[in-house]
């Protein structure tokens, strides 16, 4: 793919392993992210996608440094051409980076909102003006999460996320419990961000919202990306994607097919060699029990040998 | 079988404003409804109510023109928006996953549910991995209603139409009543017989 834009988000063969106890004292290490490469460049959305577990929410923790103690990684993530490591993480979370969690457990539950979005460097007006953007009523700032919805309570984190200027946004998840009209609005409200220069990394289960303001979208699968491709071929059909885990996610979407593949994705600790798809693929022969470099076809990337220029195998 | 809800009334305290006014609706054993509405209306806090969490400021909830049992096996049950709010941070997985009942292992496969999970801490799952475990704890033969909501928003989409299928057949096969809340029209449509807009239920607001 040409990149004519400034790389803000580099991760480059990234590798994350969880160390557990096995039997005993004896440890082993859980990979749950192999050899993954992204890129995120300024004013582009790329939304990442795939299946729950696969390792999404995981991405962005390691960006973040907020990775347990007993995770292990390898592999280089920069951000604007720097190593982010802890000490650049201490300088640019909460100004240039901004994160919006997964779960709304992330909320401080004796703490009011108001000032929870605030946070060290906000300012109240700027919360007032977010509130009234993302339709909060006022009140809601002296109220503590335990008293807002669902789709309350990720319109309280968006604002805290927004409240700088972020160069880099990592959203984990922003729009479950929004309804139609909201989870389109924040979309759209990334797609500002994004057109005024900041880099935003969205991962989402949202497809079909995300197909519409995203630049990429990258597929995962079992801690790895399957197939990087433009929103317009997501948009044009599952003839034109690459990869047959990224076909069978359009025929699972409710407005298509609502059919779903058997099988479930690989266990982290009991990993196939070879393509990890391999066990649930209808063109899987002897080839995919090689090693499955990352191809160009197309203006994306697929992991998949039988991926061919036509989109047949 | 019918669970019924009569003239719900509910807001937090006295001086706050009204969540629910007058709500009533009706949902018969086998039947699937799907509750629709913008975020903040309510649907929630119906939910909780509909499963006797919450108990409302006036009006009821009718199992069989009788209430629901205040102790024992709450035949109507929820399953949670937050699965990682739904489940004991200090039990693993296997325990929760068995707190009502003895899931068998037919269901555990069709729910994609791996047999390693089971010895594992709920922090070490991800939230689609953990709403598997939420569901299948809510399928005990004992379960009339059950009131889905949001459970899938946090699942991918083939997972997605993975546990709807199971759920569908489970619901089919023990003619469970089905209430399911979501912002997801055309989920609602495809798992649905019927749709409510609550913002139309509900009286007054």
């Amino acid at each position: 793919m040409t990149e004519k834009r400034e790389t803000i988000l580099d991760v480059e063969d990234l590798v994350v392993a969880f160390r557990m106890y096995d039997k005993g004292f004896r440890k082993k290490d859980l990979e749950v992210i192999h050899s993954l490469s992204l890129k995120v460049g300024k004013g582009e959305i790329v939304a990442v996608v795939g299946s729950s577990g696969s390792g999404k929410s995981v991405l962005a923790h390691a960006a973040l440094g907020l990775l347990p103690k007993n995770a292990v990684t390898s592999g280089r993530i920069r951000y604007k051409g720097q190593t982010l490591d802890n000490a650049k993480r201490k300088q640019c979370l909460g100004r240039e980076i901004a994160y919006i969690p997964q779960s709304v457990d992330y909320l401080d539950p004796l703490m009011k909102v108001g000032p929870q979005v605030i946070g060290v460097h906000g300012t109240r007006e700027r919360q007032r003006e977010l509130f009234q953007q993302y339709q909060l009523p006022q009140e809601t700032e002296s109220k503590y999460p335990f008293q807002l919805s669902g789709g309350m309570a990720r319109r309280v984190l968006i604002s805290s996320a927004v409240m700088g200027q972020p160069e880099l946004i990592i959203a984990d998840e922003p729009t479950p419990g929004l309804d139609l009209e909201m989870a389109t609005e924040t979309l759209s409200h990334f797609r500002e961000l994004a057109d005024q220069g900041a880099a935003v990394l969205l991962i989402t289960h949202d497809i079909d919202l995300a197909f519409h303001v995203a630049d990429r979208i990258a597929v995962f699968y079992a801690g790895t990306i399957v197939e990087v491709a433009p929103k317009e071929d997501f948009l044009a059909g599952k003839d034109a994607l690459r990869h047959p885990y990224s076909k069978a996610f359009l025929d699972a979407l409710p407005q298509n097919a609502f059919r779903p593949i058997p099988g479930t994705q690989p266990y982290a600790g009991n990993l196939p060699s070879g393509c990890l798809f391999a066990d649930r693929c209808p063109y899987r022969d002897e080839a995919c029990a090689g090693e499955i470099p990352m191809r160009t076809i197309r203006n994306g990337e697929v992991r998949c040998v039988h991926a061919a220029e036509s989109g047949t195998y | 079988m019918q669970l019924k809800a009569e003239h719900i009334d509910f807001r937090y305290n006295e001086k706050s404003p009204w969540i629910l006014k007058d709500v009533s609706l009706s949902v018969e054993e086998g039947e699937r409804v799907a509750i629709v509405g913008p975020s903040g209306y309510g649907k929630s806090t119906l939910a909780r109510i509909l499963a006797g969490y919450r108990k409302p400021v006036s009006g009821q909830v009718l199992l069989d023109e009788k209430p629901l049992p205040g102790k024992g096996y709450c035949p109507v049950q929820l399953i949670y928006q937050h699965p990682e709010l739904a489940v004991n941070p200090r039990w693993k997985m296997g325990k929760t996953l068995t707190e009502a009942w003895q899931p068998p292992k037919e269901l555990l496969d069709r729910m994609g549910i791996e047999p390693d999970w089971l010895t594992r801490w709920p922090s070490e799952l991800s939230g689609g991995e953990l709403q598997r475990f939420c569901i299948a704890r809510a399928l005990s033969p004992k379960t009339r209603f059950l009131i889905c909501d949001e459970i899938s928003t946090m699942l991918d989409v083939i997972t997605q139409a993975q546990i709807w299928q199971v759920l569908l057949e489970e619901s089919e096969k023990n003619r469970l009543g089905l209430l399911v809340i979501t912002h997801n029209i055309t989920l609602a449509q495809r798992v649905c017989d019927r749709i409510i807009e609550l913002p139309r239920l509900n009286k007054d607001l």
